[in-house]
């Protein structure tokens, strides 16, 4: 392990520990936190227990669902602003102050479009999402080097092969990039809902602990959903090193 | 090649390229008029100052821009809109593609080809080898230094065996001592495959030491106002620079180059005070 | 997130008249398709554009709305102090010190990519109801990002400027100044956009969740009355205020930028 990751390593284990003791002696008060081990442990009994999975389940599906469709959604939009750069200017305020508006608020609005489903919380996900890969899209197809697209002319592909044999893969970091940002928005999208105004998934179920004073069962799901997407992450970022580092992008 | 163009393999006649006007910014008479003929399997330079055009002369002849006015031909077709088949070009900056191995690399051209696998396998090695790449077959463009992945891009061009290689200043980003080597890949490669050069360059003691003529060009727009020929054997390497004509063909290139490499210095807007000092 | 583009780009040789006029044919075209939206689905679903301007007229010159909008606006200013200081004074503090950077940026970006809506319940047990919770929430949301681009606006100082600077023999002050700012700045007005969008989000989200005054406390409110009118309206608020502050940014960058685009 180099330096920088074993120093890493040693802060997060110190900031665990100190909190646990912190928490054991009595000088935080347990409503507000509970110790590590405790939410490990409500965790573990979340597992166990099986009571959740079906909201587990639901949360996760949504997810996936409101990804996909961001992920293809996006990348569309994201050429189509490449292609366009007139209305690529024009947008730009645009773009940086969407996420200035917190999109579940037409949670209502989406109820009343798609009915009493998943569909709102898939559609507030896909909403979240989709810019963030329409902008590393777009940033992917800008960045591509001219001389790759000489290249394409000088070698007399069609603009079909030349898109999919050069253009993609020259911009496949990006794209990679895009895709971890939409599986973090997605998440954020849906369970934000699920918070707000929802009868079922995780969200739901970690609000409805918090206004029970339920810490462990709140805490557990916390952590359980940290973990996943931690876990998640990691790999994206594990599989991204890999692959990219002997191809000489990062 | 017929006869009854004099053997002309590719020729510009009249050619003239005006980027048109952009916002703030006036067209640009870039080239032209130009006439050249390229004679089949002469390797053939370009020098010229900066922003002379050189490299406006080179995407014309290759079809990659159109011509405001005049004609372009290679093997006595018309070359308009697209890259004829036979020709080969390359870059000046490194357009190997980060994602592919070397040997997909060099592969790429010649699999749109539809030729099968076999002989694409056959050839790839050979030019890799021929190019002393064929220990990094399985490497990434990203773990060669510069020289090889531009002998990459090369080797590239080379497996689609081109009638015409067409280069802008390949070796711009490489140093003096590599470039002396490579010219001596690159007279290599002329004479195993017999293809006619076009290389755009400007190094002027690279031009002299490999060409059988050289074109120079005035600054923007950019015309061809002397050809020199060498009149060297064709069996040469670089060793020719210890010779007494090498040193009198660059000089009859810089005589001719020095002013107009002067007034490109001035159009750029360096000149009002600097010319002062340079003179 | 920030996008910029490389090299002005042209369409058939020709870069357009004017971006302002382009931006004005926009934002026609998005109130038409708005108004085309409203017809399909009916007004009560989507408000239309001249209803929505309407009852935004009416929330304004309400009279409790100067209370909501200022209690909104304080927790916002503050929010944006500390995630744009906060975050400058971590970035550049980790861009300087190279190991400590190294140590901390996977656990920035760790941290980053956790859905904030799960620290929520957390803030709101730290902090309980009020101004202070949605401060935090402010905050957590923007300097996160702040930091991250001006830790690497300070990793891009080319060493050549460095150099050349201490060849003139300057002072440190003047090279703070006339080195070490001029470079860092364009991507540290860059992270501060996304920090000031960021930050409004999460000062609203704070408001929906742990306040009874404020303008996301009004958004509250509507969803839960079904008022789509209202929300539609403070939605169109709150994207003006957001565009503005992104253009007015937007200007300052290319200022600082100099040439190119836009």
């Amino acid at each position: 392990m180099s330096r920088a990751g074993f120093i890493r390593f040693l802060v997060v284990a110190v900031a665990i520990v100190v909190l646990e003791i912190a928490c054991r002696a009595g000088l935080i008060d347990p409503i507000t936190i509970i110790p590590p081990s405790g939410m490990a442990a409500g965790a573990w009994k979340l597992i166990v227990s099986g009571r959740y999975t079906e909201d587990i389940l639901l949360t996760l599906g949504s997810v996936a669902l409101a990804a996909m469709l961001a992920i293809v959604g996006g990348f569309g939009l994201g050429y189509c602003l490449f292609r366009l750069p007139r209305l690529r200017r024009a947008l730009d305020p645009l773009l940086a102050s969407y996420y200035a508006v917190p999109t579940f608020i037409f949670y209502p609005l989406f109820i009343v479009l798609f009915g009493l489903n998943r569909l709102p919380l898939v559609a507030i996900g896909f909403m979240f999402a989709v810019i963030a890969m329409a902008i590393n899209t777009l940033t992917g197809f800008e960045r591509v080097p001219p001389v790759l697209r000489r290249t394409a002319r000088a070698l007399r592909l069609s603009a079909p092969t030349a898109l999919v044999q050069i253009t993609m893969p020259a911009c496949a970091p990006y794209l990679f990039t895009g895709v971890k940002l939409v599986i973090a928005y997605s998440f954020i999208g849906v369970i934000a809902g699920e918070f707000v105004l929802s009868g079922a998934g995780i969200g739901h179920q970690i609000a409805f602990a918090y206004n029970n004073f339920d810490n462990p069962t709140m805490y557990g799901l916390m952590l359980l959903l940290i973990s996943f997407v931690s876990g998640l992450n990691m790999l994206l970022f594990v599989w991204e090193r890999r692959f990219y580092r002997r191809r000489g992008l990062t | 090649m017929s006869a009854a163009t004099g053997g002309s393999h590719a020729s510009l006649r009249g050619v003239t390229k005006v980027y048109p006007a952009v916002e703030n910014h006036p067209p640009v008479h870039a080239l032209g008029p130009v006439d050249l003929d390229l004679r089949l399997g002469e390797f053939f330079s370009v020098v010229g100052p900066s922003g002379c055009g050189k490299s406006t002369l080179l995407d014309v002849l290759a079809g990659l821009t159109p011509v405001s006015a005049g004609t372009v031909a290679f093997e006595e077709c018309a070359v308009v809109g697209e890259v004829p088949e036979g020709i080969g070009i390359v870059f000046q900056e490194d357009a190997s593609f980060p994602w592919l191995t070397v040997w997909d690399n060099a592969a790429f051209a010649l699999r749109r080809a539809a030729v099968s696998e076999s002989v694409v396998r056959e050839r790839v090695d050979y030019t890799l080898s021929f190019m002393g790449l064929a220990g990094f077959s399985s490497a990434y463009p990203a773990q060669l230094s510069g020289g090889m992945r531009q002998r990459l891009c090369i080797a590239r061009t080379l497996v689609t065996r081109p009638r015409l290689l067409l280069l802008d200043e390949p070796f711009g980003a490489l140093d003096q001592q590599t470039r002396l080597l490579m010219g001596d890949e690159l007279l290599r490669i002329w004479r195993e495959t017999g293809a006619t050069i076009l290389l755009i360059t400007h190094a002027l003691d690279e031009a002299a030491m490999l060409s059988d003529r050289v074109g120079v060009m005035s600054a923007r727009p950019g015309l061809l106002i002397e050809i020199v020929e060498t009149r060297w054997p064709r069996d040469r390497d670089s060793t020719i620079v210890s010779r007494p004509e090498f040193g009198e063909v660059t000089g009859q290139l810089w005589a001719r180059l020095r002013g107009e490499s002067l007034k490109a210095l001035e159009l750029t807007g360096v000149g009002r005070g600097g010319t002062e000092i340079v003179r | 997130m920030a996008v910029t583009l490389d090299k002005p780009t042209r369409v058939h040789g020709r870069l357009p008249r004017s971006v302002g006029f382009d931006r004005l044919l926009l934002f026609l075209a998005l109130l038409v398709l708005w108004q085309v939206l409203s017809w399909i689905a009916g007004p009560e679903v989507i408000t239309s554009p001249p209803a929505t301007a309407r009852k935004l007229a009416a929330i304004i010159s309400a009279p409790d709305f100067v209370g909501h909008a200022y209690e909104t606006g304080r927790a916002f200013a503050a929010a944006l102090v500390i995630s744009l200081l906060g975050g400058l004074v971590i970035g550049l503090a980790l861009g300087f010190r190279r190991l400590a950077g190294e140590v901390a940026e996977p656990l920035l970006v760790a941290l980053y990519s956790i859905p904030k809506i799960t620290l929520y319940p957390v803030i709101l047990l730290l902090f309980g109801l009020g101004v202070s919770a949605k401060i935090a929430f402010g905050a957590i949301h923007g300097i996160i990002p702040v930091a991250l681009f001006a830790m690497n606006a300070v990793r891009n100082i080319r060493g050549g400027h460095l150099r050349a600077a201490r060849a003139m023999r300057l002072t440190h002050l003047q090279i703070a100044i006339h080195v070490l700012v001029p470079a860092t700045l364009p991507e540290i007005v860059a992270g501060f956009r996304l920090g000031f969008a960021l930050t409004l989000l999460g000062t609203l989200i704070g408001e929906m969740f742990a306040s009874q005054r404020g303008i996301g406390y009004m958004l509250v409110q509507a969803m839960e009355t079904n008022d789509t009118a209202t929300i539609m309206a403070l939605a169109l608020l709150l994207v003006t205020i957001a565009t503005t502050a992104s253009w007015a940014l937007l200007r300052l960058d290319h200022g600082l930028h100099g040439n190119e685009q836009h």
